[in-house]
């Protein structure tokens, strides 16, 4: 039997508009609950929507961005279900005419690429949040609901992909490559840990060649749990199979803490939503023009971008993929490759020490303390001999705290590398001199002993003893 | 005589020449409303507080001569369906009883603008649903002309308080014939206007592509003052036209020569009652009596347009009506709830009617898997055929002409058993509403001393000839009589 693991995913984004998608109410994040409402989002009588049309651009620079059609006149539909965080029982949603279909995109995943389809992005309005007041905190057992509001009327793009995903690993790359492509358009925050980048799953195992029955997986809210999820998933079904089983076209919750999923409805119980076209709202018909502009208008998309930076600075591809990742990053990249220094010095720094020190200040890159050209002079310092690699990870953490430029940091603290021969042997002597029994071993072949006699030399030299220089006279004084 | 029959416009004119004041012509109506209402029921809930309120400040503004609204002072009934801020919005239902709006909508802030005094909120059937306003859960409004018959529905009790002198003019909603029908049965003019011409933000939805507000009132002129108010584009409603408002009071020339009628045949026949018949045809005698080319025509598909309606209705209302859930306002259910499900099941089915029910789940029916293409899609596609219908009507006719309900008021109770008997009613006004076209209805004549309605029907946004024809007709047929109450 060959067994072959099938994804496919359904991916909602919140965009990052000032207003909601029906009303005009704002969409910042948190605030008083229910102080963000008014009686188009809380579905009071009489209340009528009026589309946002920024959130519709928005979706078509997505659209365009994942080389899809766009659709010349769609409609929104009600999707009809009850629940206490929906203020009207019905979301506005896209149906069976939505805003665009037919796209793909690459993802590069190991040595491989994979073409993954994509079969529609449409535009929709998200639900209140509800909070269920009990012990676990979920909606067993819980005494009673409070809810929130604020977010219902979100826009919300969906994307949904044809099950072209063939691994955990490649659902997960896609939803990185997803998530930068929404960060380059500017459209989205896409947070997952927020909330504003929600993704649910359809994996099956087909068995040689046969489809097999899906599983939706719900609750994954890192890329992390993505992965985790699938892969349990993936094990779960596989076993069942070999062992004879079937699986069962349900709906399984991904239980974090526990590591497994459990099922949560069967497709008997699925809802009939009862769509209709929404008749408050008249139909999208974007004008062409207004298309066109968009597209000429977007930005060079992460995989485009890797790849250039990879042919035109000649970086390493996982360095290049990694600053490609965030659009600032890459940014930052390419204005420090303005200094002049070696591109891949530089892109060795930045995804590096620079990302490492961001991380743990908790700082985005476009707050980032030290300029790009800042890190230009660090990298001209090294590469002038000056200082040497591991001093300047010391200058690069004093610009990032201080704010200083690295070149008057060494100039006032007197960092330079000394390439001084004469200072250099006659620290070496000193050291030698001081370390018999270190100088002996060393003599005599035992190579840890050079280790500690060139950190006495860098001690005594403050660190700035040209590192290649010390070690040769070392090694020859002690021949 | 009274101010209590006389026409808005000229309450207007004699509050705007000083002959009377704003307070004294709410003493009038009031005074009215606390004679017959006990009988008529034409109300929900009076604002006599508020009106007064209303009426202090602008007695001193009418004297330093501030420009106050054109109708400033003008009374006005407001249909129950219609949401206004601080004052109870029920749509004749348990479910939003003593339910208090946030809003304004954008009919009410209109006419507040026009400096017009809110008397009370209207009764009507439950929600818009119905006929005869005996769906609604206030009680059922009498007929002013014989208070053991209906005033028609939904919007009865505007239709009756106008008819009874307990306002000079209001604002009802008509979905399938709300407006004109009570018009008809209560022998006063009452105007749909074309779908989207008056904006919907506040209009409680029954059926959102078909329902649209309008002017009621004991004149064409009125109907047309009361239009030039509520009409034009609104941001808030997304269907709201942006075409501009004619002055629809300047279109009120009378003359109609060589304007051509078509008479619909197949409203116009079988199923209306012989009465009711014979007076319209006299009116259409008038019409040619005024140099109207009157024709008959037939319109086939409208014989379907009853199924398509009893089908799209109910099922846009099963959605509109899916908010009511005891959540977020209006009626909860105060019994212990086991859960949500629960707490959904006992408030819906406490809070809404019969009628509304049965709405409801019609309407959840024709949606639901594996029957929408048969019952909605199906239902919208003969929608098409009427309004092509209509087209290929309007190459040939300036106007349309039907009676506009098959019979005059029947009694309380007379057709509540059998819904399909009540459904019928509707035949010849609910073409109009599918096609979104405009329609008024103005008394033709008194039988057994109930009054039958005369339907004028013309294209989209052809108001001001619509009214043109109707102002011809009701002088032509000089309509008087007053209900005996």
């Amino acid at each position: 039997m060959e067994y072959e693991t099938v994804i496919g995913l359904e991916i909602h984004a919140e965009l990052a508009t000032m207003s909601k998608m029906f009303c005009g109410c704002s969409t910042d994040f948190g605030g008083e609950p229910n102080s963000r409402t008014c009686p188009v989002c809380l579905g009071h009588p009489g209340s009528l929507p009026v589309a946002n049309a920024k959130a519709i651009a928005d979706s078509i620079l997505l659209a365009l961005a994942l080389d899809c059609d766009i659709t010349p006149r769609s409609i929104f539909h009600r999707k009809n279900y009850f629940y206490p965080d929906m203020p009207k029982n019905f979301q506005i949603s896209q149906y069976d005419v939505p805003l665009s279909s037919g796209g793909q995109i690459v993802i590069d995943v190991g040595d491989r690429t994979r073409t993954v389809r994509i079969t529609r992005v449409h535009l929709e309005e998200d639900t209140g949040k509800s909070i269920h007041v009990g012990e676990s905190g979920r909606i067993h057992g819980a005494e009673h609901s409070l809810e929130d509001f604020n977010r219902a009327g979100i826009p919300l793009v969906e994307v949904v992909t044809e099950p072209d995903l063939r691994s955990p690993e490649e659902a997960r790359v896609f939803m990185q490559l997803l998530r930068s492509t929404l960060e380059y358009l500017e459209i989205s925050d896409c947070k997952m840990e927020e909330g504003s980048l929600r993704c649910d799953a359809n994996i099956s195992i087909s068995a040689d060649g046969v489809l097999g029955t899906k599983v939706e997986i719900k609750n994954m809210n890192s890329f992390r749990a993505l992965f985790r999820a699938l892969t349990y998933e993936e094990e779960r079904q596989r076993f069942l199979l070999r062992d004879g089983g079937t699986v069962i076209q349900e709906t399984r919750h991904w239980d974090e803490g526990a590591g497994k999923t459990h099922p949560l409805r069967t497709k008997e119980e699925a809802f009939d939503y009862r769509y209709f076209p929404e008749p408050d709202l008249v139909p999208l018909e974007p004008d062409p023009r207004f298309v066109a502009e968009l597209k000429s208008g977007l930005p060079e998309l992460p995989r485009a971008r890797m790849m250039r930076l990879v042919e035109q600075y000649g970086l390493p591809e996982d360095i290049s993929v990694m600053l490609t990742g965030e659009k600032a990053l890459a940014d930052y990249f390419e204005r420090a490759v303005e200094t002049g220094q070696d591109p891949v010095e530089l892109a060795k720094w930045i995804a590096g020490d620079l990302v490492a020190m961001l991380k743990e200040s908790v700082v985005p890159i476009r707050h980032c303390p030290l300029e790009p050209r800042g890190l230009g002079e660090l990298v001209a310092l090294v590469a002038q001999n000056i200082i040497s690699g591991k001093m300047a990870k010391d200058v690069l953490r004093e610009a990032y705290e201080t704010g200083k430029g690295p070149k008057e940091i060494v100039d006032s603290k007197g960092l330079a590398q000394i390439d001084d021969a004469g200072r250099i042997e006659s620290v070496v002597a000193e050291v030698i001199a001081e370390n018999p029994e270190a100088a002996e071993d060393l003599r005599n072949g035992k190579e840890q002993a050079l280790k500690f006699l060139m950190g006495q030399v860098m001690k005594k030299t403050r660190g700035q003893a040209n590192p290649e220089m010390a070690s040769e006279m070392m090694k020859k004084s002690l021949r | 005589m009274s101010i209590i029959f006389a026409d808005a416009l000229t309450i207007s004119d004699m509050i705007k020449a000083r002959k009377i004041s704003v307070r004294e012509v709410l003493e009038e109506f009031f005074g009215r409303i606390d004679e017959v209402e006990p009988r008529v029921h034409a109300y929900i809930n009076l604002s006599r507080e508020e009106a007064y309120l209303a009426v202090e400040g602008l007695e001193d503004e009418l004297l330093r001569g501030a420009d106050a609204g054109p109708y400033a002072g003008v009374p006005i009934a407001v249909k129950d369906v219609l949401s206004t801020r601080g004052f109870p919005t029920t749509c004749g239902s348990r479910m939003l009883e003593g339910f208090v709006p946030v809003y304004d909508a954008t009919a009410v802030e209109r006419i507040k603008a026009a400096g017009t005094i809110m008397l009370g909120k209207a009764n009507m059937d439950e929600f818009a649903m119905g006929s005869s306003t005996e769906n609604s859960y206030f009680g059922p409004t009498r007929n002013p002309w014989d208070l053991e018959r209906v005033p028609g529905g939904s919007s009865g009790g505007s239709a009756a308080a106008v008819a009874a002198g307990e306002a000079p003019w209001a604002l009802g909603s008509d979905t399938g014939g709300s407006i004109r029908q009570p018009a008809a049965l209560c022998g006063i003019v009452g105007l749909k206007p074309t779908y989207g011409l008056v904006s919907r933000y506040g209009l409680v939805a029954f059926a959102s592509s078909l329902d649209q507000v309008g002017p009621m009132a004991r004149t064409v002129r009125d109907c047309a003052g009361l239009l030039g108010v509520i009409a034009g584009h609104d941001p808030n409603d997304s269907t709201s036209i942006s075409a501009e408002v004619p002055d629809y009071l300047e279109g009120l020339t009378g003359e109609v020569k060589g304007l051509r009628a078509g008479v619909v045949k197949e409203l116009s026949s079988e199923g209306i009652d012989a009465d009711v018949l014979s007076l319209f045809k006299a009116g259409v005698d008038k019409l040619s009596d005024m140099g109207i080319e009157c024709e008959e025509v037939s319109l086939p598909s409208f014989s379907y347009g009853l199924s398509a309606y009893y089908l799209i209705a109910p099922a846009e209302a099963s959605s509109n009506l899916a908010r009511f859930d005891g959540v977020r306002y209006g009626y909860r259910s105060p019994e212990e709830h086991e859960d949500i499900w629960e707490m959904y099941d006992r408030t819906r089915a406490a809070g809404f009617g019969q009628e509304v029910k049965r709405r409801i789940m019609l309407g959840t029916y024709a949606l639901s898997a594996g029957y929408y293409d048969e019952y909605y899609a199906q239902a919208q596609k003969i929608r098409t055929l009427i309004v092509r219908d209509y087209g290929r009507a309007w190459q040939n006719f300036d106007v349309l002409v039907s009676p506009t309900s098959p019979s005059t008021a029947f009694k309380l109770g007379e057709k509540t058993s059998d819904p399909l008997t009540m459904y019928l009613s509707d035949i010849c006004t609910i073409p109009v509403n599918l096609a979104g076209i405009p329609a008024i209805s103005l008394p033709c004549g008194l039988s057994d001393g109930l009054p039958v309605g005369f339907q004028v029907m013309a294209p989209p946004l052809e108001e001001s000839k619509l009214l043109n024809v109707a102002y011809a007709l009701e002088r032509e047929v000089g309509f008087e009589a007053l209900p005996p109450i």
